[in-house]
């Protein structure tokens, strides 16, 4: 067993990271935690501080106000750490793109580990995004 | 002299579903202090309509805040077709204003949720979000999407509402009436969320007058307010409904101004979908040549109070100025009056009782890193960079 997959074999921990979004993509990650689809079965919760993080979710384009403060984010992170780019956004800017004040995609400013497409992404796909990578 | 110490919410805290800063400043447990910051979700959406045609603003407004996905292209339709002078068909309207109250009920309930999560009373916020999936699944039904809905157009609706769907409708509506019963027990009548909120975060109708607050913030302060019945729009003056509000002006009547909408909603829907069955089915669209040259102002009252857009159209087939302005904006300055005097505990509900919205909100702040510290543009700069706008768009025409 390597080390990335000793860390990764337990319960898994999640902060969420908003950037520039429309709500719709965080309102669906919360929305996971609630009784219809509850990861918590699953030992994931979402956690206060990136700190105590095994999964960053980033959802919505990055403006250039958040730029460093993702990176920032980023590096006070443990490693191993899995970042999943969440939405249109996340994953490309989205509509957002065009933007005067679009500082690029999530993976422009750090590594992303997998991407969850939709404009929101259901549930159902941000919960088999992060199982499929985990079983990668 | 006591020492002020500076409490700082955000702004990625895990309170709070959108990146915003809030900094209190406290003697003690006493809030003496409140500054707010945004900038974090700046898009630049009023700049980025100009670049995109009538058809497409509607998917980019629709995306200016994923709550209420529907009050935005609602306002701006209304914006738009005042423009044309186009007048919509009945059974559109009724759509329309399907779409807007099944949109009013899913918001209330998830603000009964959050403000059940900021109590830390979760069991409220599991069973608010639970009885809000039926909603999402009916939009996913009428829509095909559970948020953000795509339904609107100039001069009509994207999709029908088929008759054969009706019966699934009246059964969520009925579900969701049940619930709402339910929440309404386990909130006004549980002596915690009594002792929590009454009371607390109290905004005198004085207050909502001086800070122009609107929608629930300001019917639970007694100001009898509320665009669908000022100036109708859509189906709504062809139904019957009331405004509800309340006197106290406190967290506990913001709570149940909501809670109570939520029944004129689904009695609104109700009644709708009486009036859709008598319309010919697919008779959603009149046929828009161009959108002449002119402005227009459309405002739609949202979950959270009246939105307003402005939209000049010089003639071409997109916006050449688009202005927007959510009810929040006007909302958030109230926590000046709600949460100055009150302990950190009670600030934060009473932030959350606007059921403030920062997507929406959204303001470029222009901060520079000096020694003192981050500095904002002050109000006389504002004042002289909107002059300059104005002259610029004067120049244009
Ligand atoms: S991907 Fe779509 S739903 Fe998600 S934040 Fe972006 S615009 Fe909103």
């Amino acid at each position: 067993m390597g080390f990335k997959e000793f860390c990764f074999k337990k319960s898994l921990w999640l902060f969420h990271f908003a950037g520039a979004s429309c709500n719709n993509c965080d309102i669906e990650i919360l929305d996971c935690l609630t009784p219809r689809y509850d990861v918590e079965r699953f030992g994931m919760v979402l956690v206060g501080s990136v700190r105590h993080a095994d999964v960053l979710l980033v959802n919505g384009s990055i403006n250039q106000r958040d730029k460093s403060r993702l990176l920032e984010i980023y590096e006070q992170a443990p490693k191993p750490l899995v970042v999943v780019a969440i939405g249109a956004c996340g994953c490309t800017g989205g509509i957002f793109a065009e933007g005067d004040t679009f500082a690029g995609p999530v993976d422009k400013i750090i590594p992303v580990d997998a991407y969850i497409p939709g404009c929101p992404p259901k549930p159902e796909a941000i919960l088999a995004g992060i199982v499929k990578l985990l079983n990668k | 002299m006591v020492k002020k110490t500076l409490i700082p919410i955000g702004p990625y805290h895990p309170l709070q579903e959108e990146p915003e800063l809030f900094k209190l400043y406290c003697e003690g447990e006493i809030v003496k202090d409140i500054k707010w910051e945004t900038g974090y979700n700046h898009r630049g959406i009023e700049k980025l309509s100009e670049k995109k045609t009538y058809d497409q603003s509607f998917f980019l407004v629709e995306r200016i805040c994923g709550i209420c996905s529907t009050s935005h292209p609602f306002a701006f339709a209304n914006a738009v077709e005042e423009i044309g002078n186009i007048e919509i068909t009945n059974r559109a309207k009724y759509i329309r204003s399907i779409i807007g109250e099944l949109e009013r009920v899913h918001s209330h309930l998830l603000w009964v949720g959050l403000a059940g999560h900021f109590l830390g009373y979760n069991t409220v916020f599991m069973w608010a979000w639970k009885y809000r999936e039926p909603v999402l699944d009916l939009f996913e039904m009428i829509s095909g999407n559970r948020n953000s809905y795509a339904m609107f157009k100039v001069g009509g609706v994207r999709r029908d509402i088929e008759n054969n769907k009706i019966p699934q409708i009246l059964k969520v509506l009925d579900l969701v009436k049940k619930k709402t019963d339910m929440l309404v027990g386990a909130v006004m009548d549980d002596p915690v969320i009594h002792a929590r909120t009454k009371g607390v975060g109290i905004l005198t109708k004085q207050d909502i007058i001086d800070y122009a607050a609107v929608g629930p913030t300001a019917r639970a302060s007694g100001v009898d307010i509320d665009v669908r019945r000022d100036d109708p729009y859509a189906a709504y003056p062809l139904v019957n409904w009331k405004v509800i509000t309340a006197e106290k002006g406190d967290v506990f009547a913001k709570a149940e101004v909501r809670l109570l909408e939520m029944y004129e909603s689904i009695s609104i829907i109700e009644q709708c979908i009486e009036g859709l069955k008598k319309e010919k089915e697919g008779d959603i669209n009149v046929k828009v040549k161009e959108i002449p040259e002119g402005w227009g102002t459309g405002h739609a009252e949202a979950p959270r109070g009246e939105v307003f857009h402005y939209v000049l159209s010089d003639g071409s087939n997109s916006p050449a100025r688009h202005k927007i302005r959510a009810p929040s904006y006007t909302n958030i300055a109230t926590f000046k009056k709600s949460c100055i005097g009150q302990t950190i505990s009670d600030a934060t509900i009473s932030l959350a009782a606007v059921d403030p919205c920062y997507c929406c909100t959204e303001r470029m702040a222009v901060a520079y890193d000096s020694k003192t510290g981050d500095r904002i543009l002050n109000g006389n700069e504002l004042i002289a960079l909107s002059a300059k706008k104005t002259q610029n768009i004067k120049n244009q025409f």
